[in-house]
């Protein structure tokens, strides 16, 4: 019966209606199912968002990021970028997903993440490198590219984390297999996510590389574009 | 503790606030006190989250999701300045402009790492139950401070631009602390135990590539109902890993617990849920597909849980 309220995520989320609710729904339903009083439900929805505010952190960094675009940050970032003649879409995203998911294996988390990074830099870093190479390329395309920053930013985040040993994911883990008298080491189980990280970086540059290709196929590459000149 | 993690809340609920001020008077948006209302109400959650007992709470948040349903939160005006005003304050502060941030990360890791255990006074400098994201929030409020110096911008003006960017946002700012807390409630009202049962009762328990199979595809899968793989991890391995790829088959604990919380990941790359990663950046990025992000993802999640899946059956 408490599936329910999953399938109503699964079904609203289909839809395309609204997530925030989607969600309430869903657990207001779901607690009712299972058989809890409405105050107290609603109170207990109210004590985990509160407990819960860690997650709208990002409020606090939109003031900086809001005053650096006001003064042309983003335009900023494209002119740097430009300047390197080597730079694509591509090998700049590869290079951000090896920064981050190396600085997150060392435990660095913080260096990176969407509202700090990957708006402000990141993305308009690829998108300068486009209009660069390529000159203006149609709206589809650069949401396509900010897309790809963006989702560098989670695949090196979250392969990375976990190689380092005193991340949550792993203590949880150490945590959980203690309770059922199993023993684990956090150093082993760090080294046993390596192969996967790895793969996952391979595979994922793979991707951009052939997102290159695909760029250079379809707006020319600068080559061809001297020859059209001519 | 001298810096508490309730600070930065009330940072983040002090400028949610002013902003909900400059939504109320934006005569361009054709909602602007119910959207106005919108922000104000979830900027007393924030502010007063420790003070408001926890019924009232829940009540405004369903006020704020009862907006959102009504179609009352609209997106105002776009005030940026003219491109000729941006380029000259671009060309006077160069490369200058990135250095605010380019300060949060490595303040944020100088603060975390140096000073997490230090004291002062015999009180715990950074409050111990989340020193990053103190330092974090220490990082913005010292970055918030050279970026005003730096464009020479009032606190006004800080204001406005957050406003710009938290209505850019619109309703997903709320969605990540939405679904945490949908989390809680699933785990109380014990979805996980019952999906445990239906996997058990499906799984053919003998052939061993089946168990690592419906592991890594159920830690994905139930990550994705989740939208957290810390929340999939304590159901699934209670209920499939212990008993049959532990103890059944003699598998190492290290290798089995480091690739299936990798393939809970693979479930975050590609659900809606996990809005922090994937629903909230396409807000900022202004992207058309709420579900962009998680398209380019997919290719790169299914051939990563294919590998997972390989690398735990040949190790076990």
């Amino acid at each position: 019966m408490v599936l329910i309220g999953v399938g109503l995520i699964v079904i609203g989320f289909a839809l395309r209606f609204n997530p925030l609710v989607v969600v309430t729904l869903s657990a207001l339903i779901t607690g009712l199912i299972g058989g809890m009083p409405l105050v107290k439900l609603i109170t207990q929805f109210g004590e985990a968002f509160t407990m819960n505010r860690y997650m709208s952190i990002l409020i606090i960094t939109l003031p900086v990021i809001g005053l650096l675009e006001r003064n042309g940050l983003q335009k900023q970032s494209a002119i740097l970028v430009s300047k390197f003649k080597k730079a694509t879409v591509g090998r700049i995203i590869i290079f951000y997903l090896a920064i981050r998911e190396l600085a997150a294996a060392l435990g660095l988390n913080s260096i990176g993440g969407h509202p700090q990074t990957v708006r402000p830099l990141i993305a308009p870093m690829a998108e300068g490198a486009a209009k660069a190479k390529y000159g203006d390329v149609p709206e589809e395309e650069k949401e396509n590219i900010r897309a790809h920053a963006a989702a560098a930013d989670n695949i090196g985040l979250f392969f990375g984390e976990d190689i380092f040993v005193a991340v949550g994911g792993i203590l949880l883990m150490k945590g959980f297999f203690d309770q059922n008298g199993i023993h684990t080491d956090p150093i082993l189980m760090a080294l046993w996510g390596i192969p996967t990280a790895l793969f996952v970086f391979f595979v994922h540059s793979i991707r951009l590389i052939l997102l290159d290709r695909r760029l250079d196929k379809k707006y020319g590459s600068p080559v061809k574009k001297g020859e059209d000149a001519q | 503790m001298i810096f508490s993690v309730e600070w930065f809340y009330v940072v983040m609920g002090v400028i949610g606030l002013c902003c909900s001020l400059y939504t109320f008077i934006d005569k361009t948006n054709s909602r602007r006190l119910t959207s106005g209302l919108f922000y104000f109400i979830y900027a007393l959650t924030l502010l007063f989250g420790k003070v408001i007992p926890p019924f009232y709470i829940g009540l405004m948040v369903i006020a704020m999701v009862f907006i959102v349903a009504c179609g009352g939160l609209k997106k105002g005006r776009d005030d940026v300045p003219s491109e000729k005003t941006i380029e000259k304050s671009r060309s006077r502060l160069g490369n200058w402009l990135f250095f605010p941030a380019v300060l949060i990360p490595i303040l944020t890791v100088i603060v975390a790492k140096l000073l997490v255990n230090v004291k002062l006074g015999g009180k715990a400098l950074l409050d111990p139950s989340n020193p990053t994201l103190v330092a974090l929030g220490l990082a913005c409020v010292i970055a918030i401070i050279a970026a005003m110096c730096l464009t020479r911008s009032t606190p006004k003006t800080a204001v406005r631009e957050s406003r710009r960017l938290i209505e850019t946002i619109g309703w997903a700012i709320v969605l990540p602390q939405l679904l945490a807390t949908l989390g809680v409630i699933f785990t109380q009202a014990g979805v996980g135990t019952v999906i445990t049962q239906v996997i058990n009762h499906i799984i053919p328990a003998h052939s061993l590539f089946a168990v690592v199979f419906v592991f890594c595809i159920g830690m994905a899968l139930f990550t994705m109902i989740m939208g957290n793989a810390f929340a999939a991890f304590p159901i699934m391995a209670a209920g499939i890993a212990i008993p049959l790829l532990i103890r059944q088959f003699d598998a190492n604990p290290n290798q089995i617990a480091a690739i299936s919380m990798f393939a809970g990941y693979c479930g975050t790359l590609m659900t809606p849920m996990a809005a922090n990663f994937n629903i909230v950046p396409t807000a900022l990025l202004n992207l058309k597909d709420p579900n962009h992000v998680i398209r380019v993802q997919i290719p790169t999640a299914l051939l990563t849980l294919a590998f997972n899946i390989c690398l735990m059956y040949f190790l076990a």
